[in-house]
């Protein structure tokens, strides 16, 4: 800077930094509007299985999510270890499944509703028993778009 | 500082702009950009009870995959291995009629699955997987042998056109409990 102010008093002047704060905010609400965070905490382990035959879920403000898989290591001696079903923020079975769905549906726009789907994100070491219980209840429910959560990735 | 000749003091906000950048760079780090990926499926609707009976299928279009509690695979009758899958799958959907025995077009093959209860997630998605794989490889070959390109890079239209060569039909039983339990 000293540099500069040796050609004289009115040299140079130095630019203003005054509209940086405005820059980097703009860049800070980006991606504070952007950032979705993780609305759920989850209550079970989840490993998903890979494949490679994987979609990207699209719009993803219309997709529910179910998460199956057995009681995190804090909750298993309470819960036991056999898989569960975790709807939102807590445990449920399979009958509040269909109410779920109907509590998704009601806060969606009538015209969307044909196009949300429900993403089943279940542990790879979860037995089709449960899933099906889930299948079969998303039926019951008419939900019937539905999305086998997967990693990228070979066997 | 505080002695400004005129009115009142400026506050000085250079240092606004390190709070800015380090609320931005929190943000930066705890955005998961990761998009969710997954296998699309389209399930039954429940069966009514007015509907009527489905139409009859010839049972040499049928691809029949089974899946015991063992992971073990039963396809057509016979054990496979889950890598010998797509294969087979490949070949019973562009039969086009060659063996007797097999599907007669690839619009009237059908693939059956069934699990049982017991069965793996992992498996399931594994034989999904490859069911899917067998479809897209096809799909693929017809598209870069008609268009000259792959099908994932096909225009809406010809995409159309090429699913409608190889409808990727993949029927599963209604749950039953085979040979095995949970």
């Amino acid at each position: 800077m000293s540099k500069f102010r040796k050609n004289g008093k009115k040299g140079m002047p130095a630019i203003s930094t005054a509209s940086l704060p405005d820059i980097v905010f703009m860049l800070l609400f980006f991606f504070m509007v952007t950032t979705v965070m993780r609305e759920t905490t989850l209550f079970v382990k989840v490993q998903t299985p890979k494949a490679t035959e994987i979609k990207k879920l699209e719009k993803k403000s219309l997709v529910s999510y179910i998460y199956i898989g057995s009681p995190i290591k804090r909750l298993q001696a309470s819960y036991g270890s056999a898989a569960r079903i975790q709807l939102n923020d807590a445990f449920a079975t399979v009958e509040e499944i269909q109410e779920f769905i109907a509590t998704e549906q009601q806060a969606r726009d009538e015209k969307e509703i044909p196009y949300m789907t429900t993403s089943i994100k279940a542990d790879e070491t979860a037995k089709m028993g449960i899933i099906t219980d889930v299948k079969q209840e998303l039926r019951k429910a008419n939900a019937l778009k539905i999305n086998y959560s997967t990693r990228k990735g070979t066997y | 500082m505080a002695s400004n000749r005129r009115g009142l003091p400026e506050i000085n906000a250079g240092s606004m702009a390190d709070i800015a950048f380090l609320l931005l760079i929190f943000f930066l780090v705890t955005t998961t950009m990761d998009q969710d990926t997954g296998i699309n499926r389209k399930l039954p609707p429940m069966p009514d009870s007015e509907q009527e009976t489905p139409p009859e299928i010839n049972a040499k279009n049928i691809y029949v995959v089974l899946i015991n509690s063992n992971n073990q695979l039963l396809v057509e009758g016979e054990i496979m291995q889950i890598s010998d899958l797509k294969a087979g799958a490949k070949q019973f959907i562009n039969n086009n009629g060659m063996d007797p025995r097999s599907s007669d077009n690839p619009e009237k093959a059908i693939i059956s699955l069934q699990n049982d209860r017991g069965t793996e997630y992992k498996t399931y998605i594994r034989v999904q997987n490859e069911l899917a794989a067998a479809y897209t490889e096809l799909r693929n070959d017809a598209s870069l042998g008609k268009f000259g390109e792959r099908y994932a890079d096909l225009d809406k239209t010809k995409q159309k056109e090429i699913r409608k060569m190889y409808p990727q039909k993949i029927s599963e039983a209604e749950p039953k409990n085979i040979g095995g339990n949970e």
